[in-house]
């Protein structure tokens, strides 16, 4: 591992085009990737996290753009280049051979009229001049690395897979071309208990055999503190918080982050305080004042004496902070938050 | 339990037909639940979860079995006691982005089922009945959400919508299937801490029917669970029990693979390895012989759980906790007299 980050996002914005105007998806997202790290985008639905992983890769929907900011990678031989400002013919070579994404499988994000082999065969001619026994070859080597048995899987079609197998031909098929980046939208959404374990432990095990650094995108935090070497809160287009995850987890200085980890019911043991977070994330086309939190926070309302939001809150929306070594954080009062997390555990 | 339960499922199979032969959903599941308490249900999908719950809803017949509810059968042929039944039962789907009408306001949706039955006289009688369901849903205030369509209101919204028309026949038992799974974590949570409030203040029961464990044990933390797997109940509990000191060993693989809010944690998990042989979910066509879960369980004993099916047994003569494993039930016995054993020499 080098000191310089792989991929280094800087005040990244992302707007979509609406009937009512441009609506600001992301507000300013800054932050790096270092090679062989997984980074968890965390958040609820809204808050800009996969239309932030969509953007790494300019992958984002025609009424998407990006105005400001900058997605800076840098090769294998240390040169670095600007992702936003590439042509199409340098971009259409960076994705998948670079950097690749990884959608959601369970939705559709395979050809539902391809066998598998047919669309695999497809990604690698369509980037690189291989003999069809060597393209067979590679699929092998990729479907074995997600523990799918190629002579079942690159026959069949999508339908006729289950939804942890499609997941995992999605994995392979971004493998194909050893890529140093990964991108993945929710990657265990939508699969049984086990199916995700099985996902969990294939993308770690990659992740030690071949290095690539990933990004990830998830509501789920117990997959965020399972997979993720660093984590990103996003809430209303802004990261509020980062850092890594065991100090994320173990003492998140966000009352979001907090409220959020507060919320997931553990398997195992009791937890002391299950809570949710009140009301809803606000609409991106009219952020409140300030701090887009404050009207759900519940510190601000303490700091502020029951008379609603803490005054400084309303005024300003705090830039992200370090507070500690490799901890960032964007809130007025986060030397201020208190967090416990008890639950009784006996022989895990 | 003493009194007599509100629904019972009498070991009730479901054999869905198909063109690559006969499919069996659900193969003799017994279930009870009293009124007012809360079963889960948990399992991944095509362990018959949903289908027992639809069982359990009257929208599907079972092949086999009787379905009890406040001790009358209800496929009997008593069509009043059916009738009863139905508007007792009432089913919360999972998706409140398709279980609503688009076209319907929130307050159609609610007076349309009290119109039906002829539980209010006129609109406004129905105005102040759907009023008062938001509130209990803490929807409020009412009034600005009586005229909003579905796609005013947000996933969360729309669910607690779905749980108030639910409650305008005033029923018994409300299924909740996977009700929760699409929702965030936060809103999750406070939809949940509604339901059970509704339960404790309306004395409605819940069969709630989930694919996460963690949910279930936050939920049906008073009540119990049942574990299913290929259609059948492999452990069957209070919750409490069954979560707490898991005895199936599919069971304890399904708690050992959710990942938690917790680094260290989930570290010290994994440095405990896998407890399956195969990650594979055998398809209901091809079942295996003997207990289904034989080719997946890390402590199989050849030559018996391949060969004979596994019934659900007590762990002891007065434990509610049922498990349909015989290696464990008689490590369990072992257990319980080792005293005994010791003294006799025989262990």
């Amino acid at each position: 591992m080098t000191d310089e980050p792989v991929l280094a996002v800087r005040d990244l914005v992302v707007e979509y085009r609406t009937p009512a105007g441009p609506v600001r998806a992301v507000r300013g997202a800054s932050f790096d990737l270092y090679e062989g790290e997984s980074l968890a985008l965390v958040g609820e639905s809204g808050c800009g996290k996969t239309t932030l992983g969509l953007a790494l890769l300019r992958l984002l929907p025609r009424l998407g753009s990006t105005p400001h900011g900058e997605v800076r990678y840098r090769r294998a031989d240390g040169s670095t280049v600007d992702l936003l400002t590439m042509r199409k013919e340098q971009l259409r070579r960076f994705r998948w051979h670079e950097a690749a994404m990884v959608f959601q499988g369970a939705m559709n994000a395979l050809n539902p009229v391809l066998r598998v082999q047919d669309q695999m065969y497809d990604t690698i001619r369509a980037h690189r001049s291989m003999s069809a026994s060597a393209a067979r070859k590679r699929c092998h080597e990729v479907l074995d690395m997600v523990r799918l048995e190629p002579r079942r899987v690159m026959p069949s079609y999508p339908h006729e897979l289950s939804g942890g197998m499609r997941q995992r031909v999605l994995i392979a098929m971004a493998l194909l071309l050893s890529p140093r980046v990964l991108v993945l939208d929710e990657p265990t959404t939508a699969l049984d208990i086990l199916t995700q374990r099985s996902i969990v432990d294939v993308l770690q095990e990659l992740r030690r055999e071949l290095g690539f650094a990933m990004v990830f995108v998830t509501h789920d935090l117990a997959l965020a503190a399972e997979l993720a070497d660093r984590v990103a809160t996003m809430y209303a287009g802004r990261i509020v918080e980062l850092g890594d995850s065991r100090d994320v987890f173990a003492a998140p200085r966000h009352p979001y982050t907090a409220g959020l980890i507060r919320a997931v019911p553990p398997a195992v043991g009791e937890a002391t305080e299950i809570s949710s977070i009140p009301g809803g994330p606000p609409s991106l086309a009219a952020l409140p004042p300030g701090c887009p939190f404050s009207v759900r926070c519940g510190l601000s309302a303490e700091v502020g004496d029951g008379d609603g939001p803490a005054g400084v809150c309303v005024q300003a929306d705090p830039e992200l902070t370090r507070t500690g070594e490799r901890h960032e954080v964007a809130c007025h009062y986060s030397d201020r938050v208190e967090f416990t997390r008890e639950v009784v555990v006996d022989g895990v | 339990m003493a009194s007599e339960p509100l629904l019972s499922l009498e070991s009730v199979s479901q054999v869905f037909t198909s063109r690559r032969g006969e499919i069996p959903a659900v193969r003799d599941v017994s279930l009870d639940l009293a009124a007012g308490t809360v079963l889960c249900l948990v399992g991944e999908s095509g362990s018959g979860k949903t289908t027992t719950a639809r069982i359990a809803a009257g929208l599907n017949r079972p092949t086999g079995g009787t379905v009890r509810f406040a001790g009358r059968d209800v496929w009997g042929g008593d069509r009043t006691a059916f009738r009863e039944f139905r508007r007792s039962v009432q089913y919360v789907h999972q998706d409140p982005y398709a279980s609503l009408n688009p076209i319907r306001t929130v307050f159609a949706t609610l007076a349309g089922p009290m119109r039906r039955h002829r539980l209010v006289a006129n609109r406004d009688e129905a105005w102040q009945k759907a009023s008062e369901l938001l509130e209990r849903v803490d929807l409020t205030p009412p009034e600005n959400f009586l005229t909003k369509y579905p796609h005013q209101l947000s996933g969360g919204q729309r669910q607690r919508v779905a749980v108030a028309r639910a409650l305008t026949l005033g029923p018994k038992l409300i299924i909740a299937d996977e009700s929760t799974s699409m929702l965030d974590v936060s809103i999750r949570i406070s939809l949940l801490a509604m339901l059970s409030r509704l339960s404790t203040d309306l004395g409605v029961a819940f069969l709630f029917i989930t694919h996460d464990l963690a949910l279930a044990k936050y939920f049906g933390r008073d009540g119990d669970i049942a574990v299913m797997y290929l259609g059948r109940v492999v452990e069957y509990g209070p919750t409490r029990e069954v979560i707490g000191t898991p005895r199936h060993p599919y069971t304890r693989a399904l708690l050992a693979a959710i990942p938690e809010p917790d680094p260290e944690l989930n570290a010290r998990k994994r440095s405990a390895g896998s407890l399956l042989r195969s990650m594979d979910t055998p398809s209901l066509l091809r079942l295996p012989t003997g207990c289904t879960f034989h080719p997946r369980c890390p402590s199989w004993v050849e030559g018996e759980c391949d060969v004979s099916v596994p019934r659900l047994e007590a762990l002891d003569a007065d434990a509610r906790h049922e498990v349909a494993c015989p290696p464990v039930l008689r490590q369990e016995a072992d257990a319980a007299v080792p005293a005994l054993s010791e003294q006799d020499g025989t262990g």
